[in-house]
């Protein structure tokens, strides 16, 4: 499994908050994705019904998964591929060095697929002399910069202009110093020159996969560069690397989850490209893989599924939680150290991590409840936030001034007389000690906010204790 | 509203939120005053302090239940009851009931509390149909929605249509007025960088507007945002803009200083 940070996510939040360079990647991505997404939520009425259409397909299949994922696998191995079981990150990047080995591989190229970061395939294929390559222009980014997606549908959207220019330059050395690389075009002629030669030449192509359909046993992939397309038609392999939640039980649903999808996710009302693969190369087909392989994933999901986190695995990927998010706007992706950032990832996390290294995640957020508000299949993400920080509590994972702090005010809230007479004295001291300037610029027990705020100071008499003043 | 109209009014427990009640007790007079003129009997049990939240939402469910339980002892019995908060009416609303899922008992009394649970701004225009205030201000005033109030209970027309009531006040709406400030409860405390990010991006959008007041419905948020005003100020910021709680607006109550501005009469 890819290595993770997430144990130093306040370090890295700091990081993050210097980083002028994010910044403003993070103020100029956030805007387009949520504003197209109103617009075109705006321009079909039922969405909201197909939001629930959507949830309800999600959660039939995860209360039914064990079916319909042997549904899928007789499908696919019906029309000639083959499925293939991983229970882990090393067993799903053993099975593909295995195909590979088989086909003889010495390149791959890769269509965008998160699977493959959360088990770091990249990393394991150079290890064995392989050389995977990047074809979607974001991850080919980051690929170049050895970095790790810091959206989970815009993977470089952390990166400046000029940062793209800068790592293109460095790495494309055969070309010519001197030339432009400061237009946007400029930087995609190149990106498209350099991958076309790849994609003829690969051995083996390996995409993810949106949804697999078990009712046809077809893979489906958006994109909107075609990148993924020719990844799996050209090479004489194809790999779909997917985890099992991608399973969806027919076409029809297919269609109303695609529905929500793009929307959701860059606000296109379908992505520039829709594919669905069945199989390998029939007799009648033009082109396509002469292999057909699955690799499904397990990696943690059916502890899942067979827990308090199920509702989880609907999730579709659309990355509508991380836009809106406003901590994921303030931190960007990185911060929250592993693949999948945002609100989903700090559900899903310490799902897959384990919550001992992930602790922070759920809860480092103000259950704004803006998640659950633009999630397309409508997964409660602030509950599920919370039942984290129960176990993260449970766990005694938390730090012992926030455990302390909790504990004490939890004694006085649950009596009365006592908050009354621990509580009015000190908030009498705060009002008299702000007297003048009605404010008070640094209270030692509340530094958290004080370092950066003021802290506006109460009145004097607690209500409570002026109410019955009155009533004598 | 005549005495008499008044005995007859529907019996309101009033909750105060313990920000309110040990920060701003002002915001608590001018909630009385409101449902009072609406004709409400107000009652205040003196059995009350939080409504759970902290201990909830940091994952501490079993005392989350005990305060809970408290609240719903002390205020089962009245018609109605009211806090000048959207964030803990709707813990009472909306997590209570989750609370005590797994309890068939208490999960009758949960509902019952949850359906006669209001956040003011929603139970003033929705239940007691207030159309007619009485009170005058000349301002431009922006609302905050803060996220409880906005996400869990769809409170977003009610404060507006009572601010309409007060005559002389101009609405400004912001563009950051449903986007987080940064409050978050612990939050802020636990994740102060972040928190503090989100509070100057509510900042920055607010000072965009000539407003000179920002209200909203809960206290936790007013604090974050006028206690970053106030630091701003104090680094130079030249600003006007002010924070009350809409209650105050409502109710006429401006006469004390508003929130985290000077000379207290303690």
């Amino acid at each position: 499994m890819s290595s993770s940070t997430s144990a130093q996510f306040k370090a890295n939040v700091k990081g993050a908050l210097g980083d002028n360079h994010l910044q403003k990647a993070l103020r100029g991505f956030q805007t387009g994705f949520v504003h197209n997404r109103k617009i075109a939520i705006k321009r079909l009425q039922e969405f909201d019904d197909l939001r629930d259409k959507a949830r309800d397909i999600k959660n039939h299949t995860i209360a039914h998964m064990d079916a319909y994922l042997d549904i899928y696998q007789k499908n696919v191995e019906f029309s000639g591929g083959r499925v293939h079981w991983a229970v882990d990150g090393v067993e799903a990047c053993e099975l593909i060095l295995g195909i590979c080995h088989t086909a003889g591989a010495k390149t791959v190229t890769k269509g965008k697929t998160m699977i493959g970061e959360e088990i770091a395939i990249n990393d394991y294929l150079t290890k064995n002399k392989i050389t995977p390559i990047e074809t979607d222009l974001g991850e080919y980014i980051i690929q170049l910069r050895g970095e790790m997606p810091s959206h989970i549908i815009a993977p470089a959207s952390h990166v400046s202009k000029d940062q793209v220019s800068e790592a293109f330059k460095k790495a494309h050395s055969d070309l010519p110093k001197g030339r432009s690389l400061e237009e946007p075009e400029e930087l995609l002629a190149e990106a498209r020159a350099m991958l076309r030669d790849k994609f003829i030449s690969a051995d083996v192509g390996i995409t993810g996969a949106n949804f697999l359909i078990a009712e046809t046993g077809s893979s489906v992939i958006v994109t909107n560069e075609g990148n993924g397309d020719l990844t799996q038609t050209l090479p004489k392999v194809h790999i779909v690397l997917a985890s099992i939640e991608k399973i969806v039980p027919t076409l029809e649903d297919t269609t109303t989850l695609l529905r929500v999808l793009a929307r959701s996710a860059t606000g296109q009302e379908m992505s520039s490209y829709t594919t669905f693969s069945t199989g390998p190369r029939h007799a009648t087909d033009l082109d396509g893989p002469a292999e057909y392989h699955v690799v499904i994933l397990d990696n943690g999901r059916t502890d899942m599924l067979a827990g308090d986190f199920s509702e989880m695995l609907a999730c579709i990927r659309c990355g509508a939680c991380l836009n809106h998010c406003p901590v994921y706007n303030a931190v960007g992706g990185h911060a929250y150290g592993w693949v999948y950032p945002g609100p989903m990832g700090a559900v899903l996390t310490p799902g897959l991590m384990g919550l001992d290294g992930a602790f922070h995640l759920p809860q480092a957020s103000t259950l704004c409840g803006k998640c659950e508000d633009v999630c397309p299949v409508r997964i409660p993400l602030p509950k599920l936030l919370r039942q984290w920080r129960s176990q993260v509590y449970n766990r005694d994972l938390l730090d012992w001034k926030t455990k302390w702090g909790i504990k004490y005010w939890s004694i006085l809230a649950k009596r009365p007389a006592l908050y009354h007479f621990v509580v009015t004295p000190k908030v009498r001291l705060l009002a008299w000690c702000a007297k003048k300037s009605g404010h008070l610029k640094s209270i030692p027990m509340l530094k958290g906010w004080t370092e950066n705020r003021n802290f506006p100071a109460p009145e004097g008499k607690t209500f409570q204790r002026l109410w019955r003043e009155r009533q004598k | 509203m005549s005495d008499l109209n008044k005995a007859y009014g529907p019996k309101v427990g009033i909750f105060i939120t313990c920000l309110v009640d040990l920060l701003r007790p002002s915001v608590g007079f001018a909630a009385v005053k409101l449902l009072e003129d609406a004709g409400c009997q107000i009652v205040v049990p003196e059995n009350q302090t939080c409504c759970g939240q902290p201990a909830y939402n940091s994952g501490v469910i079993k005392d989350a239940k005990d305060i809970a339980c408290l609240v719903i002892n002390e205020f089962e019995k009245f018609d109605y009851v009211v806090a000048p908060s959207g964030s803990c009416a709707g813990m009472i609303k909306e997590h209570y009931p989750r609370l005590f899922a797994d309890d068939l008992e208490m999960t009758a009394r949960v509902f019952r509390l949850a359906k006669k649970t209001y956040e003011l701004t929603s139970f003033l225009a929705d239940v007691m149909n207030v159309q007619d205030l009485p009170t005058a201000l000349n301002a431009k005033i922006t609302y905050h929605d803060s996220c409880a109030g906005f996400r869990e209970l769809g409170i977003k027309s009610q404060p507006r249509q009572l601010l309409a009531q007060v005559k002389g006040v101009e609405l400004k709406e912001y563009d950051g007025a449903e986007t987080c400030c940064g409050f978050g409860g612990t939050f802020c405390v636990k994740y102060p960088d972040i928190s503090d990010h989100m509070v100057k991006e509510s900042l920055t959008l607010l000072l965009e507007t000539d407003a000179e007041l920002v209200v909203g419905g809960d206290l936790g948020c007013l604090m974050n945002i006028q206690g970053k005003l106030s630091r701003q100020k104090d680094e130079g910021k030249r600003t006007k803009l002010k924070v009350r709680h809409v209650a105050e607006v409502l109710a006429g109550m401006l006469d004390n200083p508003a929130i985290g501005e000077g000379d207290l009469d303690v």
